[in-house]
């Protein structure tokens, strides 16, 4: 596992839900076919409508033309992150995008679960709102073992929760993983 | 200190005496239900960790209906469905309800329960997030990732934190003018998108008893829409008959301790409440009809696990009955066998398919259809700036298609009388 995640910040508003993160006519594409998989980091975010995309000013595209890359790989959320349906393609084409951690301050449960059980993302909590303290683009340095987030455009540090009970499955890289360290599979 | 009925069946489910909320534990699952969106990639990621010769933990638990983007030219939701028969043939899967046979379904939720799967005291789990709506029966039920359903495929197993339970007491009787829709409208908009998350939502009381399955489905369906894990409502004698005429598996009743703890307790007098809506983008965003009735509107929807159950369209067909519709407005039954119904059940002799038809709704077969937008030729998608009022679930920007439109979420009553009216209307003008 990485220890330090470097980036630029996404910022998005409260309650994203996943058919903003992936609309569900893009569920169709195979997750596991290396071209098709690619749809999914191209039309990441694609849903989010365009004022409401890139705070604090709005309106940034996360995914360039015809691009399936972001040049953002830290979202920064508000409350009730990935909400909505299950679909575990949410986290999969933020991944896709890449994107590796997202920092909001609460998650909805499946988005949460998946991004973790998955092994796609980090989603961290902050206890305090940064989607109206970062701006879009910002440079930002997140450690993972001291659990505190820089922003080196601004200067300031922001204290974030510890991952808790889903630490070891992060450390282990998904929940097969985690389980076959504990013997409950091989 | 008692235990609620949640924390009973996970006890029972993990082999424990005893939980606490907050606890982590290793359910053993009764069910595992998947659908033709997250079978195929549920499917690839159990071969690729348990290999090719890999085991399915139980035959017989594992449940698969295609039902998200069925009638549609999409090359790759067809091959989806694909996917899944050869998966189903490879293993021989019996509990496979394959599109263009007579054992074809329709929306999964609703589906599970009329086929038998819902059974008190069980433990369910499903990739799709409406898959609370089994909660109705007395039942745990909640939606995973594929991840974790691939992990279920191979183990029959799943960790779940225990969630913390709140309360909703609905007193009295539910008014002609109302339907379990407007109840749950009412407690996301006190609890808000996110006042359940990790929380298991129970409801109680006589304005839930006296209610037919098929409307406490509208309420445990809808919990996800406040975050939480699963919604549940004991199982009665109502629940038992439905269930000994769909099943003969044994079952227990679990009922909640008198002293049980609650994080959150509401109580509610149903003959307080109005015809509600939940106004765009939110379903939370909870208003009266009264108060944005006149909205001009560009389409009406019937259908999904929500509102597309027999109870939803004998209502909406009470308004409709000898009128004429103002604005396009799509019929789709959740099940085929909802579809059934719709042309045995009758109002004066003429049968609701037929009602329907003569108002001038269009029919559509039985599937998710435009409740999630889907591919681009799904039956009732929203388009462009339209203004919809739909009895489905979730009206987040872009849910039902494009997200230049708007969409009311409403019960069947209040979207037949806007269907009348072209624009929204409250059915306390039309009883």
């Amino acid at each position: 596992m990485e220890k330090i995640i470097k980036g630029k910040a996404f910022v998005l508003g409260d309650n994203i839900d996943t058919d903003q993160i992936i609309p569900a006519e893009y569920l169709v594409y195979s997750l596991t076919d290396p071209e098709e998989k690619k749809k999914y980091g191209h039309f990441a975010l694609s849903g989010v409508p365009l004022s409401q995309t890139g705070l604090q000013e709005g309106g940034i595209p996360f995914i360039k033309g015809e691009n399936y890359q972001s040049d953002f790989n830290i979202v920064i959320g508000g409350s009730n992150f990935g909400c909505g349906s299950s679909r575990e393609h949410a986290p999969f084409a933020l991944k896709v995008a890449g994107v590796k951690a997202i920092i909001a301050e609460s998650y909805a449960r499946i988005f949460y679960r998946n991004s973790v059980d998955g092994g796609f993302l980090l989603p961290f909590e902050t206890p305090q709102k940064l989607n109206n303290k970062i701006k879009t683009g910002d440079e930002l340095k997140l450690n993972i073992e001291s659990n505190t987030l820089k922003n080196i455009s601004s200067g300031e540090y922001f204290n974030l929760r510890s991952l808790g009970d889903i630490l070891p499955i992060v450390e282990a890289g998904d929940i097969f993983k985690y389980a076959r360290l504990k013997g409950m599979i091989v | 200190m008692g235990m609620t009925i949640t924390e009973k069946i996970l006890s029972k489910s993990a082999g424990k005496s005893k939980v606490k909320p907050g606890e982590n534990l290793w359910l053993n699952v009764d069910v595992l239900m998947t659908h033709d969106v997250c079978g195929p990639p549920t499917i690839n990621i159990w071969k690729r960790e348990f290999g090719e010769n890999a085991k399915i933990w139980d035959k017989e638990k594992l449940v698969i209906f295609p039902d998200h983007y069925i009638f549609t030219k999409n090359p790759q939701a067809n091959r989806n469905v694909g996917i899944l028969r050869q998966f189903a043939k490879d293993y021989n899967l019996e509990n496979y309800y394959d599109v263009g046979t007579d054992r074809y379904k329709g929306v999964c939720h609703i589906a599970l329960a009329e086929e038998g799967y819902n059974i008190p005291g069980t433990v369910l789990f499903g990739t799709d997030s409406h898959t609370c709506t089994s909660g109705a029966f007395g039942m745990f039920s909640t939606g995973v990732g594929n991840t974790d359903a691939a992990f279920i495929i191979g183990t029959g197993k799943i960790w779940e934190k225990v969630p913390e339970s709140m309360k909703f007491t609905f007193t009295g009787e539910l008014p002609p003018y109302l339907t379990a829709k407007d109840l749950i409208l009412h407690v996301l908009g006190d609890i808000t998108t996110d006042g359940g998350t990790y929380r298991a939502l129970e409801f109680n009381g006589e304005g839930v008893f006296s209610l037919s399955i098929d409307e406490r489905m509208t309420l445990t369906n809808m919990v996800i829409e406040a975050g939480a894990m699963n919604g549940i409502i004991e199982a009665d004698e109502v629940t038992e008959a439905y269930v000994k005429e769909r099943s003969n598996k044994s079952y227990e009743i679990f009922k909640s301790d008198p002293d049980a703890k609650y994080v959150a307790e509401y109580k509610y007098d149903i003959s307080k409440i109005e015809p509600s809506v939940a106004k765009p983008h939110s379903p939370a965003n909870l208003d009266s009809v009264r108060d944005v009735q006149g909205t001009k509107l560009t389409k009406c929807y019937i259908g999904s696990c929500t509102g597309g159950k027999i109870s939803d369209f004998k209502a909406a067909a009470k308004i409709i009955f000898g009128n004429e519709i103002k604005v396009p407005t799509f019929i789709v039954p959740a099940s085929t066998a909802v579809a059934k119904q719709l042309g045995e059940n009758t109002i004066a002799g003429v049968s609701l398919k037929q009602i329907f038809q003569n108002a001038g709704c269009e029919i559509a077969p039985s599937s998710c259809a435009a409740c999630l937008g889907g591919p681009i030729d799904t039956v009732g998608r929203a388009i462009d700036g339209e203004t919809i009022i739909s009895t489905t679930n979730r009206n987040f920007p872009g849910r039902m298609g494009s997200k230049k439109s708007s969409v009311y979420l409403a019960s069947p009553l209040t979207v037949a009388a806007s269907a009348l009216s072209g624009a929204i209307a409250d059915p306390r003008d039309f009883l």
